[in-house]
């Protein structure tokens, strides 16, 4: 092998790139983890069923800013008749009191960090 | 056909996929990325001793600049190194910026008068410079679902992708970017006779994998979302060799994973080990001290020879007979 000194630290580097991942959750003994999120106590169901929240969330916020801005609909219907306010601190966080608990432990293990809160109150930190 | 087959094979292995995500689930997303991961890593090493195996006897940079003489005549020891510290620059400019790319021509006849015209190209130098940047950042990105807790840097240059924020969930630019890329990869092959008529299947094969590993990507995050929280159960546990198989992962997330999978076991086997050829190759990483350093062909042997004064002692005699002249008497 020629240069077989050179060969073997590219060799190294490039083991060590691949297993990087894997000395990282070793070291933080993490790996296992899932994050236990908080869910209001006084309501059974979410705004959607609790599938199509867990993977459409930012969908529905999305829609919400869209109607209440452009369209200036501020309320929707709910199934049983009433009227929902279409507010990401009055509902969402209306339910979901502890920002830090719901949201933020999900997002933190998810590693997204929405740009929301930089204008949009947290009412559990007033 | 050249075109087809590969583009079959991609589309035979997305429907492999899509079957799997929803049936065999242990086998595609537990076994197959193992088995693509160890294919991967042994292969890459596998042919880099390979390769630093076979003899290099010579110094053979190509070389593009004053190469060092005399000390009045600038060298230039970027284009044509003369020290290993050339060499490196030489080999970082190449390996993250593909300098030697930035070089292309083209090569046309202008009808009319007919003139060979050789213009210089930038557009294959941009189009993978920009996949292969789009590309590592997206690599770079998903370690987010393989590590917990998630460095915040990783966090950072997600959202530096995400900085027009665009809609939610919020567009990430290297997507785009992405499959523009390798869009214009696949055309310009398809659009010119001279790139159709060398292109081989595997070069097809190559793009259009990765244009539906891509293209599965980005419907999952934009389109058909699943509970991506699972989606990291999975990636930590894989990445830790414990395993767990969550319930709820669709179809196309089987495509997305099934299709890395290959793509993995597909480098070492391929063309695209060039991620490691690149740093083992003889014209890129040698210094070129050809002039003022002996290298000795290691496999040389004792050759016997027969020099003409031998031979002129051997006939000189017959050589004189015949008039012929002779250097000694
Ligand atoms: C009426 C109270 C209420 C409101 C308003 C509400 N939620 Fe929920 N949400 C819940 C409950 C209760 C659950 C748990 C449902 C279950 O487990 O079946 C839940 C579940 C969720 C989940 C799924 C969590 C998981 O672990 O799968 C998400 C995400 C979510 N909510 C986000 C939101 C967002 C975003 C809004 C605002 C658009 C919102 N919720 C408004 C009560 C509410
Ligand atoms: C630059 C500041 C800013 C940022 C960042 C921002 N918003 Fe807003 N948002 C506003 C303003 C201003 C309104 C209008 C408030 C009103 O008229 O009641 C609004 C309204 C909304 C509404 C409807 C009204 C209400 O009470 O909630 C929703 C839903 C919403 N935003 C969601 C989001 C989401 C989700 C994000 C993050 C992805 C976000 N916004 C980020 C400024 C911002
Ligand atoms: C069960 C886990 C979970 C919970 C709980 C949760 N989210 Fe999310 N959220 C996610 C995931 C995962 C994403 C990223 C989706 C992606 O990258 O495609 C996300 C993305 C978002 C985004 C888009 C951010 C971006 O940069 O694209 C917004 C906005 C958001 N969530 C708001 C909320 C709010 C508000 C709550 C609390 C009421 C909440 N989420 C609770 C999992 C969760």
């Amino acid at each position: 092998m020629h240069d077989a000194g050179k060969v073997t630290i590219g060799l190294v580097i490039f083991l060590a790139l691949v297993s990087a991942p894997f000395w990282y959750n070793l070291s933080s003994g993490r790996a296992s983890y899932t994050p236990e999120v908080e869910y209001p106590k006084d309501a059974e169901s979410c705004v959607r069923d609790s599938a199509y929240m867990a993977a459409h969330h930012m969908d529905l916020l999305d829609e919400w800013r869209d109607q209440v801005i452009r369209d200036g609909q501020r309320f929707e219907e709910t199934p049983d008749g009433g009227r929902r306010e279409c507010s990401l601190t009055n509902t969402c966080l209306g339910c979901h009191v502890s920002k830090e608990k719901f949201c933020d432990r999900c997002h933190l293990y998810m590693g997204v960090e929405p740009y929301c809160w930089e204008c949009h109150i947290i009412p559990e930190e007033l | 056909m050249r075109i087809l087959i590969p583009l079959l094979a991609v589309v035979v292995l997305i429907a492999i996929g899509t079957v799997g995500g929803g049936g065999a689930r242990y086998l595609f997303f537990v076994v197959l990325p193992y088995a693509g991961l160890a294919i991967f890593v042994l292969g890459i090493v596998y042919r880099v001793i390979h390769w630093a195996r076979s003899p290099v006897p010579f110094r053979i940079p190509t070389s593009c600049g004053q190469q060092k003489s005399l000390p009045w005549i600038r060298s230039n020891n970027q284009e044509n190194p003369h020290n290993m510290l050339g060499v490196i620059w030489r080999m970082i400019l190449e390996v993250l910026f593909f300098r030697s790319l930035f070089r292309n021509t083209t090569t046309e006849i202008r009808q009319g008068p007919p003139r060979v015209l050789h213009n210089p190209d930038k557009w294959l130098w941009a189009s993978s410079l920009l996949f292969h940047w789009s590309l590592l950042i997206i690599l770079v990105r998903h370690f987010k679902y393989f590590v917990e807790p998630v460095p915040n840097w990783i966090i950072g240059l997600q959202n530096l992708d995400g900085f027009f924020q665009i809609g939610l969930p919020v567009l990430l630019l290297t997507d785009i970017v992405v499959v523009g890329a390798l869009s214009y990869l696949v055309l310009r092959r398809l659009w010119e006779a001279k790139l159709r008529y060398i292109s081989l299947p595997a070069d097809y094969f190559a793009l259009f994998l990765l244009l539906g590993i891509t293209g599965s990507g980005i419907y999952l995050r934009y389109f058909d979302k699943s509970d991506i929280t699972l989606a990291k159960q999975l990636g930590t546990g894989l990445l830790s060799f414990a395993p767990v198989v969550p319930e709820g992962l669709g179809a196309t997330f089987g495509v997305h994973l099934f299709l890395v999978s290959i793509l993995l076991a597909y480098i070492p086997l391929s063309k695209l080990v060039h991620m490691a050829g690149v740093f083992m190759s003889p014209t890129r990483n040698m210094v070129n001290n050809n002039r003022w350093e002996r290298h000795v062909n290691p496999w040389d042997y004792p050759v016997t020879v027969h020099t003409y004064e031998e031979y002129e002692d051997e006939f000189r005699d017959v050589m004189k007979a015949a008039e012929l002249p002779v250097e000694k008497d």
